[in-house]
C-alpha cells in the first residue's frame, strides 16, 4: 500500500509544485497574524484594556491615493485616516480642520486658508499648503476618477483643464507660503466648506509620494496620514488595522486606541461573526430584519439613497405626461417598502429624500413640497385612460431596464404585478441585465422605463436637482426644460442661502409635479446591528458615511 | 520522450495563445468600461480612456497586450489603481491553494478509503451507506455544508473560528467544507472502477495463482482502478486550488476565487485576462502532468507513441 500511495502523493506534490511559489507566501501570510495575533484563540476583544472597535468592510481597499479613490471602502479608510481643510462634525456640518482660518474675498471668489501650526503628518512633519496644491493638481495630471468634484467645487480652470484647453498647473489653487493656501473659484459656491471635507481634496506630501513612486497608497507604510487614525497593518483582501494617530492635531477627541477592520463579503457570515463577538457593528440583510427588530442592538438608518423610475421622454406614449403620472401613481409604494423590501426603506414622494436637508429654521426640505405625484387609484386610472386617448392607442407594452440584482428583480416583479393589474392595456417586460449594461442602456436612452438610483455627492439638495439639467451626465433620458436649467444655474450661484433654498423647493416642484420627469419610488433604509457598548458611531448621510473619530467603547 | 515533451510544450503555448486571443475579444464585447461610475461625465470618461489607451481600436489594444504578455507583463489592474495583475494574483493564490491542497488530501484519503471499502464489501450495508454518503456529498451544494459547519462548529459549539483568516486554525472549516465534494467524487470513482476491475480475468488469474487477497487488491485492482481517478484528479486539483467563490466568500478567505467574478463585473480587463491565463496555464499543465503519470501507473501507455495520438 505504501509504495502505491507514493503515486498519489506524487500527484499531489505535482499539483502543489504548480502553485508552489505562491503557496509559500500564502502559508506565511496565514500563519503570521501579527500584529493582532490572537494566539490561536477565537476570543474577540484583546483584554489589555485597549479600546478596540471591530468593523467589517465589504471589499479590499483598491487604493489609498486620494487622487484616484472612487469607491466606498477607500473613502471610508481615507476619511478616518486623513483630514482636509474642513471636516464634518457629528451632524455633517463642516468645521475647520487642517485649516485654522478661512478668509474670503469680497466677491466670494478668492479663499485664503491658513494651515494650522500643529497640523502634522504621521511622520511628525508639518502639513503645508504645498501638500494641498500638489495633491489637487495630481488629480488632473493622473486623470483621477473624481476630478469632476473640482467642477462641483467650481475651482478656477477645472473645466478647461478637463477639456484639455488648459494645463493642470493652471488649476485655481496656489500655496502662497508653507501655511497659506489660496483657492480661486470660477463663481461663488455656497457649498464650498462642506465640499472641502471630501477625500479628493485631501493633501499629499510631495517628497513622500515621489519617494514611493507608483506604489504610493498601495501598502499601509506607503502612506502618510494626517487624520485621527493611521493604518498600522493591511493584509490584502483580508483586513487592516487602524491605530490612533498621536500626531493628529485634534488627537484629544479620539477615544479609540485601535480599529480592526475585516473584509467580510458574505452577509450571513457578518451576522455569524457579530454573534461570535468578532464584529461590533454590521449591516443586516432584510431577511433577518423580522428576527432582530425587537433586539436592543437593532437600529434603522434612513439613508439618502433614492430609487426612482426614469422615463424615456421620446417614447411615443411615455412622452404623454398623463401616462407618466398614471404609472407613478398606480402602485402601492408602502407595499414595496414594508412587505417586499422590509429593511427600513420608506416611500418617496419627491426628489429630495427626507432627513437630508433643512432650511435655516430646521424645517425638513421634504415638508415644503409635501407628497408630490399623489392621488387615488381612481385618479391614476382616469389619467391613464385620458393619456391613452391622447396618444391614440389602447394598449402599450413597455420594457423595464433594471440591474440583475435580487433587489431590482423583486422591485421589477412587484411593479409589473401592480401596474398591469391597475392600468388596463399596460404590459411590462422586465429586462434585468448586469449593472454595467443597465448604465450603458440608460446612457444610450434605448429603454422605455429604467429603474435608477442616486446617492448624494454632498449634503445639499442640489446634488439631486442638478442631475436633470439639459445634457447633464446623470440626466440620461433627454429631459429638457429651459426654465428648469435657468433656475438651477441661478440657485447654484446664489450665496443667499434662504432664497437659494426656496429656489430648490421650486425646482423640485417643477421636475416632479409639473413635468413628471421621473417617478420617485422609495428612500433606502439600512438595518444595523450594533453592540451596546459601542457609543457615538457617526453615520453621515453622504460619503464617506462611517466616521470613527468620536466612537467610544464603554464596557 | 524528449521530443514528445517538446511537442507537448509547443501545443501548450499555442493553446494559451488561442485562449488569450479569444478571451481578449470576448472581454471587449462586455458592456461598459472599467470606469463604470455613473457620475463621470463624457469628457472625463474620454480623458480616462485616453490615459489607459482604451480609446484606440481593439486590434491595436490587442497587439499591445500581446506584446506585453510575451514579455511577461500582465499589466496593471484598473480597479486596484496602480497594482499589477501579477501582484493581485500572487497575493490571493496562497490562501486558495492552501485550502484547496488540504481539501484535496483529506478528500482523496477519505474518498479512497470509502471507495475501496465499499467495493470490497459490495452490496453490504457498508457499501450502501458509503454510496448514500457519496451521493449526498455530490448533490448537496458545498455551501450548505459550509453554512452548517460555520453555524454549528464555529458559532454554536465554538470549536473553531467561524470565519476570517488570522491563523492556521482558520483554514480548517473551509478545508472540510471544500473536501466534501472531493470525498464524494473520489469514493464514487474508486468504487465503480474497482468493481469493474475486480471482475477482470487477470484478477481471477491472480487469485487463482494463490496470491493473497491483499496483494491482489493493491497490485492489480487498485493500480488499474487509479487511472481514471488520476485523470479526474488533475483538473479537480486545479479547480479546487485556484479558489472557490462560494466557500471563500462564506469563510472570508482572502483567496482568488471571488476575484475573478468580481473583475468581470467591474470590467477590470487586465485582471480578467491575467486570471484566465493563469487558470488556463494551470489546467493545461495539469493535463500534461496527468499524461506523464499514466505512464508511471500503467506501463502499457507508451508516451513515445504520442505521435499516434496527434
Amino acid at each position: 500500500m505504501k509504495k502505491r500511495k507514493s503515486f498519489l502523493a506524487f500527484t499531489l506534490m505535482a499539483a502543489l509544485a504548480v502553485t508552489g511559489c505562491n503557496f509559500n507566501s500564502g502559508e506565511s501570510s496565514s500563519q503570521s497574524p501579527e500584529p493582532n495575533n490572537n494566539g490561536g484563540t477565537t476570543t474577540e476583544q484583546p483584554s489589555s484594556g485597549k479600546k478596540v472597535l471591530q468593523v467589517f468592510n465589504t471589499d479590499e481597499i483598491p487604493s489609498l491615493d486620494s487622487a484616484h479613490v472612487h469607491e466606498t471602502v477607500s473613502f471610508t479608510v481615507l476619511n478616518n485616516t486623513m483630514d482636509g481643510l474642513y471636516r464634518r462634525d457629528q451632524n455633517g456640518q463642516p468645521y475647520l480642520a487642517i485649516a485654522e482660518k478661512h478668509d474670503v474675498s469680497a466677491d466670494n471668489l478668492v479663499h485664503t486658508f491658513t494651515i494650522r501650526e500643529n497640523a502634522k503628518w504621521s511622520d511628525g512633519s508639518p502639513v503645508t499648503a504645498k501638500d494641498f496644491e500638489f495633491s489637487w493638481k495630481k488629480v488632473f495630471k493622473e486623470a483621477g476618477h473624481y476630478s469632476f468634484m473640482f467642477e462641483t467645487l467650481a475651482v478656477k480652470n477645472a473645466v478647461a483643464i478637463e477639456k484639455g484647453e488648459k494645463q493642470p498647473d493652471e488649476l485655481g489653487v496656489k500655496a502662497l507660503d508653507d501655511r497659506t493656501l489660496e483657492v480661486t473659484l470660477e463663481n461663488p459656491n455656497p457649498l464650498l466648506n462642506q465640499l472641502l471635507s471630501f477625500p479628493t481634496f485631501y493633501p499629499q506630501k510631495q517628497e513622500f509620494v515621489e519617494s514611493k513612486g507608483d506604489k504610493y497608497g498601495l501598502e499601509y507604510d506607503n502612506m502618510l496620514y494626517n487624520g485621527p487614525f493611521m493604518l498600522t497593518d493591511w493584509k490584502h483582501d483580508q483586513g487592516w488595522t487602524y491605530t490612533k494617530n498621536p500626531n493628529y492635531w485634534d488627537a484629544g477627541k479620539v477615544k479609540l486606541d485601535q480599529i480592526d477592520g475585516y473584509v467580510v463579503k458574505d452577509a450571513p457570515a457578518r451576522l455569524t461573526l457579530f454573534e461570535a463577538g468578532q464584529l461590533d457593528r454590521i449591516e443586516l440583510d432584510s431577511s433577518y430584519v423580522d428576527q432582530f427588530k425587537d433586539d436592543p442592538r437593532f437600529h434603522i438608518i434612513e439613508t439618502p439613497t433614492i430609487y426612482f423610475i426614469r422615463f424615456n421622454h421620446e417614447h411615443p406614449v411615455l412622452k404623454n405626461k398623463n401616462i407618466r403620472k398614471a404609472i407613478s401613481m398606480a402602485w402601492d409604494k408602502k407595499g414595496l417598502t414594508d412587505v417586499i423590501l422590509n429593511d427600513g426603506s420608506s416611500p418617496l414622494n419627491g426628489l429630495v429624500p427626507k432627513r437630508f436637508a433643512t432650511d435655516a429654521s430646521g424645517k425638513d426640505f421634504r415638508e415644503f413640497n409635501g407628497d408630490l405625484q399623489q392621488g387615488s387609484l381612481e385618479d391614476a386610472k382616469k389619467l391613464w385612460e385620458q393619456g391613452l386617448k391622447e396618444s391614440g392607442v389602447t394598449e402599450v407594452k413597455l420594457g423595464v431596464n433594471a440591474a440583475d440584482t435580487d433587489r431590482s428583480k423583486k422591485i421589477g416583479e412587484y411593479l409589473k404585478n401592480q401596474l398591469e393589474k391597475n392600468l388596463p392595456g399596460l404590459t411590462l417586460e422586465l429586462k434585468n441585465v448586469p449593472s454595467n449594461q443597465r448604465l450603458e442602456i440608460e446612457k444610450a436612452i434605448t429603454y422605455d422605463l429604467s429603474l435608477g438610483t442616486w446617492g448624494p455627492d454632498y449634503a445639499d439638495p442640489m446634488t439631486y436637482i442638478d442631475m436633470w439639467v439639459t445634457g447633464g451626465s446623470a440626466n440620461r433620458m433627454k429631459y429638457s426644460n429651459p426654465k428648469y436649467d435657468e433656475l438651477v444655474q441661478q440657485a447654484k450661484l446664489n450665496t443667499d442661502l434662504e432664497s437659494r433654498f426656496k429656489q430648490m423647493v421650486e425646482l423640485e416642484k417643477i421636475l416632479i409635479e409639473e413635468d413628471v420627469a421621473i417617478a420617485p419610488m422609495y428612500q433606502e433604509g439600512l438595518a444595523i446591528l450594533q453592540k451596546e457598548y459601542v457609543k457615538d458611531f457617526v453615520y453621515l448621510p453622504t460619503a464617506p458615511t462611517n466616521n470613527y473619530l468620536w466612537v467610544d467603547i464603554v464596557k | 520522450m524528449g521530443a514528445y515533451l517538446l511537442r507537448r510544450l509547443g501545443y501548450m503555448l499555442v493553446t494559451l495563445l488561442v485562449i488569450a486571443t479569444a478571451t481578449f475579444f470576448l472581454m471587449k464585447m462586455l458592456p461598459g468600461t472599467p470606469f463604470n461610475n455613473d457620475r463621470l461625465n463624457d469628457q472625463q470618461l474620454a480623458n480616462m480612456n485616453a490615459k489607459y489607451g482604451l480609446d484606440q481600436p481593439v486590434a491595436i489594444q490587442y497587439l499591445k497586450y500581446m506584446s506585453n504578455l510575451v514579455q511577461g507583463d500582465l499589466g496593471d489592474s484598473y480597479k486596484y489603481v496602480g497594482r499589477s495583475v501579477t501582484e493581485v494574483i500572487s497575493e490571493r493564490i496562497g490562501p486558495s491553494a492552501l485550502i484547496g491542497f488540504q481539501a484535496l488530501i483529506v478528500g482523496t484519503l477519505v474518498g479512497l478509503a470509502l471507495g475501496v471499502t465499499s467495493a470490497l464489501r459490495h452490496n453490504s450495508l457498508l457499501d450502501y451507506t458509503s454510496v448514500t454518503l457519496a451521493v449526498l456529498g455530490m448533490s448537496i451544494p458545498s455551501f450548505i455544508f459550509a453554512a452548517l459547519l460555520q453555524y454549528y462548529v464555529g458559532l454554536k459549539w465554538g470549536l473553531l473560528p467561524p470565519a476570517l483568516w488570522k491563523g492556521y486554525e482558520y483554514t480548517i472549516l473551509p478545508t472540510l467544507a471544500l473536501s466534501v465534494t472531493v470525498i464524494a467524487t473520489v469514493a464514487r470513482f474508486i468504487r465503480t472502477e474497482m468493481l469493474d476491475v475486480i471482475n477482470q480475468d487477470y484478477v481471477m488469474t491472480a487469485q487463482a495463482k494463490g496470491l493473497n487477497q491483499r496483494k491482489v487488491i493493491i497490485r492489480h485492482v487498485l493500480r488499474n482502478a487509479l487511472i481514471p481517478v488520476v485523470t479526474m484528479l488533475g483538473p479537480l486539483a486545479v479547480n479546487i486550488m485556484t479558489g472557490t467563490l462560494v466557500i471563500e466568500k462564506i469563510f472570508s478567505v482572502p483567496g482568488l476565487g471571488e476575484q475573478f467574478s468580481l473583475s468581470v463585473i467591474v470590467n477590470d480587463y487586465s485582471v480578467i485576462m491575467g486570471i484566465t491565463l493563469f487558470y488556463s496555464f494551470l489546467f493545461i499543465f495539469m493535463v500534461f502532468i496527468v499524461d506523464i503519470l499514466y505512464g508511471l501507473l500503467d506501463p502499457r501507455i507508451n508516451l513515445r507513441g504520442g505521435s499516434q495520438k496527434g
